[in-house]
């Protein structure tokens, strides 16, 4: 194939000289008609149900009611006031979001950042490994959530047996007593996640020009100093972009709390996407729950905003 | 330097693959054994019976998930393709009018969390009667910035020459897209394939509360119900997550290269 299409401009330039390049001037649809296929898609189910969700979260939208009156900011209000019903279960999920992602984000940035070290050197078997750390990722939530379920079984699991073994307190409630069931949450997607951020991690570090390194070491740069010198500013363009990925995904973390602890102990796990979708797709009240996934985005938005600022700024010092 | 590498990265291994080994490991177990303490580590008697029973449950119906799963997977998977491959080409090579606010808007949603998504789309899939369909798992999610974002890059890189010249040779944007851009993209075409095929199998939260009939469950979402039907039967379980896994930990395997290569690209220049 590669062969045919390099004899191609051989035998065109023979022919006649070529043109200039505008000479690939399209008529105006046609560009359009390429894009048309995505567009579709794009405007029907992202950016018309952005603003498709806006106007929901403006009126009192019950799902199966015809009527939807119209209630301007009261669904925003009714969240923010203490004495609404809404205001206690939506922010306790924003509250549980707010403790999984604090907790998991520098794990989750730590972990693959010392793995993807270890991994940026030449080994045998260092694909295999990096394809074993990768694995757990593709296997997907719900098959990772009902196996660490089983290992972290309170009475038959795995985890509580081995702990026994080395003479650790063998009865932990790893799904329904806190901190421990956080700490069983955190584990899970460091274990299931770690791999997706090594890889990127990994990829960054192959980046950096080798001679920064020795140039380093010509001017009597350590381990420590050549990492602290070198190697972190030359990752910091991916580290932004993992930070931020990371955020919005522990942000959004869902499925390792429906699977492995359902909410639970009380609803303490419970987090905030867990109660937008059962608000707005179990209880059918969508003006409730679209007013609080604008809250947790904006919420979000602001987050990625000052984590770009906070790559910047450091930036800015150094220079 | 080196030993400490070396015990590292074997503990490290060992945490990665244990779990799966026991995974496989216990669905191979009678109900009994599974349940047992002190567990054991092999099956005394390896038996098929997990099994055979979720395989002929009728409310867990798991072939039917598997299948379901498979042909969502591929069909979103290849509209993913197709249309971030059309538009991709447009935004690399073409020239016209608002060319760069559209490419804004779509680089841009790839930081819009997904959240934001959810209820409007409910409705939206609601209104076409997609609801308890495999379109509402194939279709909504198929407006892939990520593939737009990723194919550009690529096809930024391929030497214009060849394009120019396909057109000399009389060619037109269609002809040049479909026989020499193409087939030179063929790796960036099928790590994007992948990925689209992984994110979408895995896919969790949207089809739990999309679909209700049993029959018409994804794997993921199906495992979920065998868990809220079967809670301590971790005999049953492990079969089901075995089930689930097999697939696409082949499909890994085989084409781990093309999996890692499209997520270690997606930082750079991100």
């Amino acid at each position: 194939m590669a062969v045919e299409t390099a004899e191609a401009p051989a035998s065109a330039s023979a022919r006649e000289a070529p043109k200039a390049p505008g000479s690939l001037r399209d008529r105006p649809f046609t560009a359009w008609l390429f894009l048309a296929p995505y567009l579709a898609l794009f405007v029907v189910f992202v950016l018309g149900p952005i603003l498709l969700g806006l106007w929901i979260s403006l009126h009192s939208w019950d799902f199966n009611l015809p009527r939807k009156p119209f209630v301007g900011i009261n669904n925003y209000k009714d969240l923010l006031d203490p004495g609404s019903v809404s205001f206690g279960p939506f922010w306790n999920g924003m509250q549980a979001t707010g403790i999984f992602t604090a907790a998991s984000v520098p794990f989750l940035l730590a972990v693959p950042l010392g793995i993807a070290l270890i991994m940026n050197e030449k080994f045998p078997g260092r694909n295999a490994l990096r394809a074993i750390y990768f694995a757990p990722y593709v296997l997907g939530v719900a098959v990772i959530g009902v196996l660490w379920r089983f290992l972290l079984d309170a009475n038959i699991g795995l985890v509580n047996f081995l702990a026994g073994l080395v003479s650790l307190p063998d009865d932990t409630a790893w799904l329904s007593s806190l901190p421990a069931a956080w700490v069983s949450l955190v584990w899970v997607t460091v274990w299931w996640t770690l791999g997706f951020n090594a890889v990127i991690f990994l990829a960054g570090l192959q980046d950096i020009p080798r001679e920064q390194y020795e140039a380093a070491r010509v001017d009597g740069a350590g381990a420590w100093q050549s990492f602290r010198n070198v190697t972190l500013p030359g990752l910091k363009p991916v580290t932004m972009f993992v930070t931020m990925i990371t955020i919005i995904a522990s942000a959004n973390m869902f499925g390792q709390s429906y699977i492995m602890t359902n909410g639970a102990p009380g609803q303490e796990t419970r987090t905030a996407i867990f109660y937008i979708a059962e608000q707005g797709l179990q209880t059918f009240e969508m003006g409730t729950a679209a007013a609080a996934s604008w809250i947790l985005t904006l919420t979000l938005m602001i987050l990625s905003v000052a984590v770009f600022f906070i790559f910047r700024d450091k930036d800015e010092a150094r220079a | 330097m080196k030993a400490l590498r070396v015990s590292l990265l074997a503990v490290l291994t060992l945490l990665f693959v244990s779990p799966v080994l026991f995974m496989f490991l216990t669905s191979f177990k009678t109900r009994q054994e599974a349940g047992r303490t002190p567990p054991t580590l092999f099956p005394e008697k390896p038996t098929t019976q997990a099994y055979d029973q979720i395989l002929n449950a009728p409310d867990t119906p798991m072939l039917q998930w598997f299948a379901n799963s498979l042909f969502a997977a591929s069909l979103h998977s290849l509209l993913v393709v197709a249309t971030s491959a059309l538009a991709a080409y447009a935004l690399a090579r073409m020239d016209f009018r608002g060319k760069k606010p559209v490419f804004a808007l779509i680089v841009a949603t790839l930081f819009v969390p997904p959240v934001i998504l959810i209820i409007p789309n409910y409705e939206i899939v609601a209104r076409l009667y997609w609801l308890d369909t495999l379109i509402a798992i194939i279709v909504p999610t198929a407006a892939n910035a990520f593939g737009v974002f990723f194919l550009r890059q690529f096809f930024l890189q391929l030497p214009r020459e060849l394009e120019e010249s396909a057109f000399l040779d009389g060619a037109n944007r269609w002809q040049t897209f479909w026989r020499v851009v193409l087939p030179l993209s063929r790796p960036a075409l099928v790590t994007l394939a992948l990925l689209a095929f992984l994110t979408n199998w895995n896919d969790f939260l949207w089809p739990v509360y999309v679909l209700f009939s049993p029959e018409n469950q994804t794997l993921q979402a199906g495992l979920s119900t065998l868990q809220a039907a079967n809670s301590v039967r971790y005999d049953l379980l492990m079969a089901g997550a075995v089930i689930a896994s097999v697939p696409v930990l082949i499909l890994f395997v085989i084409a781990q290269r093309y999996v890692i290569e499209g997520v270690s690209r997606s930082g750079l220049k991100g």
